[in-house]
Parts: structure tokens; sequence; C-alpha cells
């Protein structure tokens, strides 16, 4: 086991050794872990058995993990129509937990958790910790919000569990925020990027240098974000930021976690097994290729997710990581296959305004795309959030802002928008975070 | 000499300004002048009160975007000539007015000129040195109240 020496030795935790697992190994693990997850869905939750009856498979004919690919997709569609307890696998008795969605759209889609689910959850968590070097001993700023978002829970189980000391603060209430972590000496931070922005925004206002906090780690997840946010984040808090990727469907933060390398996310194999599909055909892609990604939960008792489709779009990095971790990586997602908009033909990603913007000198990537129809014509508007360094006593200084961002986005997406300054906090966020766009063609 | 100009970014909607209006009116700080710049989609409302520090934290707090910048401010005579003489001096020289609004005060035959310059620094000397009387922010407080 000399590779697990290798990956800093002076706080190796052992829960971290499935990471580095031989291949034969991990995948005898997850056949096995398939097999029985497979049978438990079939046997417990209608929709899993009537879809395999209708395209008249059985667990048994699950003999090796590329089988996986007979068994029919699960959307998060199926969620809402089940709503709230028609996937459970488990009785209500060995439920102890459910968390839910924020249900932005109508009703929310709800998940349940048994206490091995918890232990599972908590293990995952504490080995994306240990990934991004956050050991015992660290103080952790969980700014992610508590309740019924798996953000903040996740967080904190999985830093209990590797013996850190959690700070539970949740979101919001920035200046309170500062002063913890100022006053608490909080090293490692969890928190959506968007609100880890804020924090850098309001620390500036009040002219608070975020390099002289002890801060040493951001821990951010729970939306995309880009390489040029890295970089701005870790220049303005003198820290490390690492991308951690999860989703409630599947079980929350904790699916997948960078390692030091910043290289791709390694996802959690033994418990989370993922593939690459063609979105369009459900066809299960050649290695490497960019697709969606799909997971299926391997120990997840109370609610089986097989074959999930995330919407996430990536691919899978094929080298070996220099961590040394065997567990396969995916690409940084960027992006949602339904978050892809069409304007005027053209293909647009929220993710690459935020791109744009950061290419602007002073410009704050807190936007909001605004889609509406004039005269059969599709139009584009963004509302950008204007900050303190944004901010001009004079007229001409602001119009050259806008129009330096204007052409940034124009260069980038190839069409052009119009943008919109707004006054600070007036994009509307929930559970930290941004709501990025507002379609109103249909309408 | 040189005042203190509160400056607020405002969206041009119904109610913005009100709202930063009503925000000062609560914590009792007076405002001396208020001007405002605007465009179709955005305004900068621009404000000298006495209390600077307390309306630029009160309104940092309130979430708005807020930039204090220097201004000079002289004293016109309230008669045809009063602001052109103070123009020509300036024209004569390399300095340059961003921008600049008026306000009279009660009791004097004079009205105070604000203006934004490059350089206030430098505006200051120079009016001084032609005579134009340059009121400090005792000065300005001290008739206005």
């Amino acid at each position: 086991m000399t590779t697990l020496a290798g990956d800093q030795p002076e706080y190796f935790n052992p829960v971290s050794a499935p990471d580095f697992l031989m291949k034969d190994q991990l995948q005898r693990l997850q056949l096995q872990r398939l097999k029985r997850i497979v049978k438990r869905a079939y046997d417990n939750v209608e929709l899993t058995r009537n879809r395999m009856d209708d395209v008249g498979i059985n667990p048994e004919d699950i003999k090796t993990l590329a089988d996986i690919s007979k068994l029919p997709f699960v959307y998060k569609s199926d969620l809402r129509d089940t709503y709230p307890y028609g996937l459970f696998a488990s009785p209500m008795s060995e439920v102890v937990r459910l968390h839910a969605s924020s249900g932005t759209t109508g009703k929310p889609t709800v998940v349940a958790y048994t206490q091995d689910d918890i232990d599972v959850w908590s293990s995952v968590m504490q080995r994306a910790f240990a990934s991004c070097g956050v050991h015992a001993g660290d103080i952790v700023q969980n700014s992610y919000g508590y309740g019924l978002f798996t953000g903040g829970l996740g967080a904190h189980y999985g830093a209990e569990a590797l013996g850190a000391t959690v700070i539970p603060v949740s979101g919001g209430n920035t200046d309170r925020q500062l002063m913890i972590m100022k006053d608490f000496g909080a090293n490692a931070l969890c928190a959506t990027p968007s609100y880890f922005l804020h924090i850098i925004d309001r620390a500036e206002q009040l002219g608070i240098d975020l390099k002289d906090m002890p801060l040493r780690v951001g821990i951010f997840g729970a939306e995309p974000w880009s390489e040029p946010m890295r970089t701005h984040c870790e220049a303005a808090a003198n820290m490390k930021a690492y991308d951690i990727y999860g989703l409630s469907e599947i079980i929350g933060p904790g699916v997948g976690s960078e390692c030091r390398c910043q290289k791709g996310l390694h996802i959690f194999e033994d418990h989370f097994y993922p593939e690459i599909i063609d979105p369009e055909t459900g066809e299960v892609l050649p290695e490497g290729q960019e697709g969606e990604l799909v997971l299926t939960t391997l120990s997840k008792d109370a609610m089986p997710m097989i074959r999930y489709r995330t919407r996430d779009i990536t691919s899978f990095i094929t080298e070996p990581c220099e961590c040394g971790r065997t567990l396969r990586r995916i690409n940084r997602i960027g992006r949602r296959s339904d978050d892809m908009l069409v304007i005027r033909g053209v293909n647009l990603f929220p993710s690459q305004i935020e791109s744009a913007l950061l290419k602007v000198e002073n410009a704050q990537p807190h936007y909001q795309i605004i889609l509406t129809k004039e005269k059969g014509l599709d139009q584009l508007e963004i509302e950008v959030e204007l900050t303190a360094e944004m901010f001009s006593d004079q007229v001409s200084k602001i119009e050259q802002l806008q129009k330096k961002i204007t052409h940034a986005i124009e260069t980038t997406i190839g069409i052009s928008a119009k943008i919109r300054l707004v006054e600070p906090n007036t994009i509307a966020r929930s559970e930290g975070k941004a709501k990025r766009v507002i379609d109103k063609r249909e309408q | 000499m040189k005042i203190k100009q509160i400056s607020v970014f405002l969206e041009n909607k119904p109610g913005h300004l009100s709202s930063i209006c009503k925000l000062l009116a609560d914590a009792q700080i007076n405002i001396v002048t208020i001007s405002l710049a605007d465009t179709e989609d955005f305004g900068i409302v621009r404000l000298i009160v006495k209390e600077w520090e307390k309306a630029q934290q009160l309104l940092t707090d309130n979430g708005a975007t807020v930039k204090v910048t220097e201004l000079v401010a002289a004293e016109v005579e309230d008669k045809p000539g009063g602001l052109n003489k103070i123009l020509e001096i300036i024209d004569s020289s390399h300095l340059n007015i961003e921008y600049m609004y008026a306000f009279t005060y009660r009791a004097k035959e004079s009205a105070i000129m604000v203006f934004r310059f490059n350089n206030p620094e430098e505006a200051i000397a120079l009016l001084s040195s032609k005579d134009v009387k340059v009121i400090s922010e005792a000065d300005l407080f001290a008739i206005t109240e």
C-alpha cells in the first residue's frame, strides 16, 4: 500500500482507504453491491419493478458491471410523480432522516436515509474533506444552509466524523460570518461559490482583508463554478478552493470531490457508480467522451437510485491522478443539459456568462439571464449586480464598464446581449444558490 | 477644505430613491443637498450630509452600493456672471470638471457650487489664489444649519 503513504502521509486518514483500491478489488466490490441494490429496488420499489418488467429484465440478469446498461433510467420527474415517498425501499420505521429539494418548480422532491445511509454519507463526506486537505484539528466553518437542503447537514456530519471542529453557522448574516471566521479562527470554509463571492464583496466593503484570516481551504459546491472563479476566490482569501460534487437524489454533497491536484473530481465509486451517456440516445459513451453523467447508488438502502439521470454534462478523465487515488475522475461540471439555452439558434450555457464577466476588470459574476421575445425574436438581457468595486460616482465610468461587459459577453457567446446593471442582492438566491435564468419566452 | 459626498447607485425604478431618503430620515440624518445623475437604466444619487460616515454605514448595511468622493465647494455670487467668473479661472488651467451642481442657502446673497475635479487639491489652491471663497466642511455645515 505504498500509494497510501504518498498522499499527504502526516494526515492520512484510514477512512480514505477505499480511494486507493486496486481496480479489480473495486470492481468486485461494485458488482457485489450493484447486484444487491438492484434486487432491493426491484423487490421494494414499484416504479423500478414495473420499469424492469417492461423491458424484460430481472435482478438475476445483472452478472457483470457492464450489464448495468440494460437497466432503465430514473429521472427527476419520477421523484415528483411518486411524491413524497413512492421511491422508498425501506419502511418508514427504518428511515431516520428526510431531506427535500427547494422545489422551485412546484412540489419539492423528497429523499430518505436509513442510519446506514447516514453513515455512508458521513464517510464519503469525510473522504471528500480529506482529499481537499482538511484533517482532524481543523476548524470548519460550515456556511451551507442547514435544513431540508442536504448541504448543511452533509458537510456537518462529514467534518465531525473527520475529527474537525465544526462551526454550524449555516448561510446568511455575512457580517456575523466574517466576525466568526476571524474570532474562531476557521481555516476551512464550506459554502456555495456564489455565497463565497458575496462574503468576498462584503469583507471588502467592511475593509476586512480575507488574506489576513487563517482560511486555508474553501470547499465549494452545490452549483457549477468556473476556473476563473477559482482564481478569483483563491486570490481574494489566499486559500485553496476545491470543487465538490453531489446531489440530493443520490445522497447530497460527497458524491465526488477534487483532490489536491485540482484536476477533476474523483467519484466515490465504491458507493456511486458513474456512467457517461449520450443524453439523446441514452447509449453509454466511450471513456473520455463528453455526455450526461448517470449515477447509481450502490449502497443506499432507503432510496436506491438506479441509473439516475443527473443532467450534468461532463466526461471521464482517462489518465490516472497524480494524487494516487484510483477512483475515476470526471471533469468539473460547467453545465447541465437542462441549463442549455438556445437563443436565436445559438447554444448558450450560463457558465459562459460567468467566464465573460470575470474577464472584465472589477466585474463580479453576480448575474442573471433574462430571456424575452420581441416581434418573434429572442432577446437576451443580462442583469449584473453592481458591487462597490465596480461603482463610480461618474456616469461615464459606469457606462464604460457596461460597454466592456457587453463586449466581453458578445465575444464569448457570439450574440449581443443588453447589459443592465442592478443594485446588489437583487438577484434571487435560494439556499445560497443563485437563480441564473429567467425565461419569459413561453409566456 | 474638501467636502465629502456620498454617491449611491440606483436602478431607475419607482420607489428606489425614496427608500434611500427614508433610511436617512429615520436615522435623523439631514440632507444638505442632493443631486441626481440618471440614464435610461440607472442613476447615481449624490448627497452631501453632515454625518457622512454614519450615512455611509447605514446605506451600506442596507445593501446599497456606496462610494465616498471629495468635492470642492466654492461660494458663487448670486448674480449674472457669478458662475462664469469661476469657470473662466478653471478654463485657463488644465483642471477638468467631472460634474458640478449648485445650491443656495438662506440669508446669504450667494450660492454654493460644488465641483468634482480630477484633482481637488490643485483646484483648491487655484481658486483660493484667485480670491474665490472655497468653503470648508465646517463652514458649509455652519451656514446650512
